[in-house]
C-alpha cells in the first residue's frame, strides 16, 4: 500500500543544510500497522510529513497503492490518505464546532450527505450526537482526539498516518483510543503508520517496526522480536532498557548514540 | 523516624467566575529523608500539592491545612519574608521543562551561581567557582564551557542538569521535582533520575516526585502516594504495588500497553463516583 524508496528529507540550504531523514526505505503492506519509533530529532515524525507533503525539501520515492506521488499536495491522495496528529488542543480550530471541523473536508471534496456522514462518523468514533455542536474546549482532550479521528476518517481513506496520537493524553484516556484505534483498523482493513517514542505503545499497536537515529533506521524488528528483548542493534537494546521502569544500574551504562 | 515535613488536611481552592474550583480536598502525609513519589492523572491536584507546601499558589488561589510543618516552621502562618528564606535554600522544586524555567537572556552557569548568591554570603568569584563545581557534580563534562551557554544552546536534558544543579547549590533539605522527567527522552530520563537518585542518597535529602507515570514513580520511589479528583486514593510501599487495593490504582496499572505483556484489548479505566466520598 505504501512503499518509500530512498527517501531524503533536508532542511535549510548552504552549510546549514540539515538532513532530517538520510535514505530511508519501507514497504507497508495492505491492512498492516507499521510503526516508527525513536527519539525525538530522529527523523520520525518528519517521515510522516514527508508522505502527506507537509514537507516538499524530500527526495527519492514515495508510492501510495502503486501511484507514485508529486511534490504538491492533490485532492485525490487526500481522499485515500489522511493524518492524525499529537496536540488534539492544536489541531482543531478553536472557533469552530465540531459540526464545522467534520463538514470541512466534506465540501473540500464536494461531498454531499453532509448530515449523515457527520452523524456516522461521530457514532463510529464512539462521540454521542451531543457534542456536534459544542467547541473544542467544551470537551475534554479525549474527546478533542475522537474529533481528530473521525475528522480523517470522514472522506473513508484507506491509510491513516499516526502522529504520537496519544502521547498528549492520560493513560486511561490512550487505552480508549489506543482501543479505537485497532477498532477501526481491524472493521475497515485500514493501513497504519504511526510515529510514536513510546515503545510499549508501538509494539501494542503494530506488526512491523522501525527504530530510528538520527534519521536512519538502525533496525526493522517485528514487535515479537522487541517484546522478546531480541534486537540485534545496541541502540535498541538501550531504548528497550530505558522504556518503562527505572533501574540505578542500569542508567549508569547508557552511552550516546550520535 | 523523625519526618522533615508534616501535612495534614491540606486543601487548596481556587476562585473563579464559575465558582470555587477545589483543586484539593484534604491531603495529609509526612515526608522522611525518602523519595517519595505522587501519581495521578491530568486534574488529579498532584502539583497543586506540591506547590502549596511553598505557598506558590496563583493570586485567586487559597491554602488551607491544619499544619504544614517543616523542620519546626510553620508553613501555613509564616510569612511572605519567611518564605523567600525557606525557598529555594531550604525546599527547592524541578519544574518541568528547563526551557520555560530558565532565563533566556541569562548565561546558564551565572543562574546557577546566581542561586547560591542569593542564599549565601559570597563573592561572585567563589559563587563562580561553586556553580563550576556543581556542573560537575550533575556529570556535565566540559564545564566551563557549558557555564557560558545560554538556555537556548543546550539540549532537553542538558537543560534539565541544570535545573538540578541550580537547586542544589544551596543544598536543601528537600527537593520537589513536578515532572522533571516528562520532557526529555526516555534514555535521557533515566540518567537524569539517575542523577536525582545519587544526589538524594549522598545527600540524605527528602524528595517528592510528582509525576503521571506510575509505572516509572514505583520503580524509582520508597513510597507512592495515588491522587484522585485532589484526594490520596491511596498510599503505597513501591515495591508492593502489585498488593494495591484501591480500584483507580488497579485501573491505571493495567490501562497502559506493556512491552512484556501483550493484550489485544487494553483494559480501561471505570471511574466510580464514589471515590469522592471517602
Amino acid at each position: 500500500m505504501i512503499r518509500v524508496q530512498d527517501l531524503t528529507v533536508t532542511f535549510g540550504k548552504g552549510s546549514a543544510l540539515f538532513h532530517a531523514v538520510r535514505g530511508v526505505s519501507f514497504d507497508i503492506n495492505v491492512g498492516e500497522s507499521f510503526g516508527l519509533v525513536g527519539e525525538s530529532g530522529s527523523g520520525k515524525s518528519t517521515i510522516l510529513r514527508a508522505i502527506s507533503r507537509l514537507t516538499t525539501d524530500w527526495s527519492g520515492k514515495i508510492e501510495i497503492g502503486s501511484v507514485s506521488l508529486s511534490h504538491r499536495r492533490d485532492k485525490s491522495i487526500a481522499r485515500r490518505m489522511q493524518m492524525v496528529f499529537q496536540d488534539p488542543y492544536g489541531s482543531l480550530h478553536p472557533r469552530h464546532t465540531v459540526n464545522d471541523i467534520l463538514k470541512e473536508p466534506l465540501e473540500i471534496h464536494g461531498i454531499n450527505n453532509c448530515d449523515n456522514r457527520i452523524l456516522q462518523a461521530l457514532s463510529d468514533v464512539g462521540l454521542s450526537v451531543d457534542l456536534r455542536f459544542r467547541y473544542p474546549y467544551q470537551i475534554s482532550g479525549g474527546q478533542r482526539q475522537r474529533v481528530a479521528i473521525a475528522r480523517a476518517l470522514i472522506l473513508e481513506p484507506d491509510i491513516l498516518l499516526l502522529d504520537e496520537p496519544t502521547s498528549a493524553l492520560d493513560v486511561s484516556v490512550q487505552a480508549e483510543i489506543l482501543n479505537l484505534l485497532s477498532r477501526l483498523r481491524r472493521e475497515r482493513n485500514l493501513t497504519y503508520l504511526m510515529v510514536s517514542h513510546d515503545l510499549a505503545v508501538i509494539s501494542h499497536m503494530c506488526d512491523k517496526i522501525a527504530v530510528m537515529n538520527r534519521g536512519k533506521f538502525v533496525e526493522e524488528i517485528t514487535s515479537t522480536q522487541l517484546r522478546d528483548a531480541d534486537p540485534e542493534d545496541a541502540y535498541t537494546r538501550q531504548l528497550i532498557q530505558a522504556s518503562g521502569k527505572y533501574d540505578r544500574e542500569t542508567a549508569k551504562t547508557f552511552v550516546s548514540f550520535d | 523516624m523523625n519526618p522533615l515535613l508534616r501535612i495534614k488536611d491540606l486543601s487548596v481552592t481556587f476562585d473563579t467566575p464559575r465558582g470555587q474550583v477545589k483543586a484539593v480536598r484534604g491531603v495529609t502525609f509526612n515526608l522522611g529523608r525518602e523519595r517519595l513519589g505522587i501519581v495521578g492523572e491530568s486534574g488529579s491536584g498532584k502539583s497543586q500539592t506540591g506547590r502549596a507546601i511553598l505557598k506558590l499558589i496563583a493570586g485567586n488561589g487559597r491554602v488551607t491545612a491544619d499544619r504544614i510543618e517543616f523542620d519546626g516552621l510553620d508553613i501555613i502562618n509564616a510569612s511572605e519574608r519567611d518564605m523567600r528564606s525557606i525557598r529555594g535554600a531550604r525546599i527547592s522544586m524541578i519544574m518541568q521543562d528547563p526551557r520555560y524555567s530558565l532565563n533566556p537572556v541569562v548565561k546558564v552557569g551565572d543562574q546557577i551561581a546566581e542561586a547560591y548568591r542569593i542564599h549565601s554570603r559570597v563573592s561572585p568569584r567563589e559563587a563562580r567557582i561553586k556553580a563550576l563545581e556543581m556542573l560537575e557534580t550533575v556529570q556535565i563534562r566540559d564545564h566551563e564551557k557549558v557555564y557560558a551557554l545560554y538556555p537556548h544552546e543546550v539540549s532537553g536534558g542538558m537543560g534539565q542538569r541544570i535545573m538540578i544543579a541550580m537547586m542544589l547549590i544551596p543544598n536543601p533539605d528537600i527537593i520537589i521535582a513536578d515532572e522533571p522527567t516528562s520532557a526529555l527522552d526516555v534514555t535521557v530520563q533515566m540518567q537524569v533520575l539517575g542523577l536525582l537518585d545519587d544526589m538524594v542518597r549522598d545527600r540524605g535529602m527528602g524528595l517528592i516526585l510528582i509525576s503521571h507515570d506510575l509505572g516509572l514513580v514505583s520503580s524509582f520511589c520508597d513510597r507512592v502516594i495515588v491522587m484522585y479528583g485532589g484526594r490520596v486514593m491511596e498510599v503505597l510501599e513501591a515495591n508492593k504495588m502489585d498488593k494495591a487495593q484501591h480500584p483507580y490504582t488497579k485501573g491505571l496499572m493495567n490501562c497502559s500497553p506493556r512491552l512484556q505483556d501483550p493484550k489485544a484489548v487494553l483494559p480501561t479505566l471505570q471511574r466510580d463516583p464514589n471515590w469522592m466520598n471517602i
